[in-house]
């Protein structure tokens, strides 16, 4: 592990340097595997926020206060420390550069992550496809990679809606709530653009838009991609 | 563990036994005769393994066990599995 930087009171980024890194699409993620000293072992997914060539990866990590592995990775882990890991994983839930259909991405919380690398996927390789981010958090300070996000969001080419479910920024217009159909609507593009999906984010979170979304109609059923982070 | 998550989460354990991803292979339900994307069916994780369930009807199509000596699955609710290339 090289270095951490925080993301919001809960969250961290972690860079590894792994050698032998194959390099990454935009979606995959790993597998770390935590072994205690009596051999005890946790294995748990964490998507890749980073994309490319490159034995450099990027992490964010959540801590849940009662979990097992996150805590760990977000409280203790100290630069020079080792991780093992397995990966690149994952052929289902990615994004090519080279796809051309407009996309409406989706995110709860640290299910920003994988969509993270979509976007700057997206950005790096120049491509011009439409991007849409509907990004749901608690609050302005759980947003992760918020800077990043403020300068990207720049390029005529994505635009990024948040939505805040517990507290809201001073001057914002819709009171704190869970994430609406009227939200997933005015966000969404037409039927007519053929557009794909990822919604990614807690297992509650994902199957409530991707019902929402089926139910709008705008989207072919399989078109819509999710992952379950897990939990409600 | 957590309750549900989904096809998605068992590219690790069977990278480690198959070449290709196995994730985007099309798995048909026997039951109810659904072919999905192995990645959209639910995951259900335990300590012991992986329940996987059909993502329209709910019923058992496989359970991963990873062991130490090597993971065992048991196809019991899939009628076949689709890789493509
Ligand atoms: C494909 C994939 C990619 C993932 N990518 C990321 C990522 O980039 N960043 C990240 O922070 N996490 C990610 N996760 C979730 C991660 O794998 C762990 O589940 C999470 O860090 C909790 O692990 P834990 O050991 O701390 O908690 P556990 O000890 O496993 O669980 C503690 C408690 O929290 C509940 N819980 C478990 N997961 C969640 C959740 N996501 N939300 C709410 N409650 C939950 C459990 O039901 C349990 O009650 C991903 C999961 C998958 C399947
Ligand atoms: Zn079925």
């Amino acid at each position: 592990m090289v270095e951490t930087r925080i993301q919001t009171p809960s969250a961290r980024s972690i860079q590894l340097d792994v050698p032998g890194w194959p390099g990454n699409i935009a979606g995959q993620h790993l597998d770390v595997r935590l072994t205690a000293e009596d051999g005890y072992t946790a294995v748990r997914s964490y998507s890749i926020a980073s994309v490319g060539d490159g034995e450099r990866i990027e992490l964010a990590v959540d801590r849940l206060p009662t979990g097992e592995v996150s805590p760990y990775l977000v409280e203790e882990l100290r630069a020079g420390d080792q991780l093992e890991v397995r990966g690149p994983l994952g052929t289902y839930f990615v994004w090519h550069p080279t796809d051309t259909a407009p996309v409406q991405l989706i995110a709860g919380g640290s299910g920003i992550v994988p969509l993270m690398a979509m976007i700057r996927s997206h950005e790096t390789s120049g491509s011009t496809v439409p991007f849409h981010l509907l990004y749901s958090v608690r609050s302005p300070r759980d947003v992760f990679f918020a800077d990043e996000l403020r300068a990207l969001a720049e390029s005529p080419h994505l635009r990024v809606t948040y939505v805040y479910t517990r507290q809201a920024p001073p001057d914002w217009p819709i009171a704190p709530a869970r994430i609406t159909t009227a939200a997933i609507a005015a966000d969404a593009f037409s039927r007519e653009e053929n557009p794909v999906a990822f919604v990614c984010g807690p297992t509650g979170f994902v199957e409530t838009v991707a019902d929402i979304m089926v139910g709008l109609r705008i989207f072919a059923p399989l078109t819509i991609k999710t992952e379950r982070f897990g939990g409600k | 563990m957590s309750a549900r998550v989904d096809g998605n989460a068992l590219a690790g354990i069977l990278s480690e036994y198959f070449r290709l991803d196995t994730t985007s292979a099309i798995v048909q339900c026997s039951g109810c005769g659904t072919r999905a994307a192995l990645a959209r069916e639910l995951v259900y994780p335990d300590p012991m393994g992986f329940v996987v369930r059909c993502e329209r009807c709910e019923d058992v199509l496989m359970i991963v066990v990873d062991a130490p000596g090597g993971a065992w699955l048991d196809l019991r609710g899939v009628d076949g599995v689709q890789f493509r290339g």
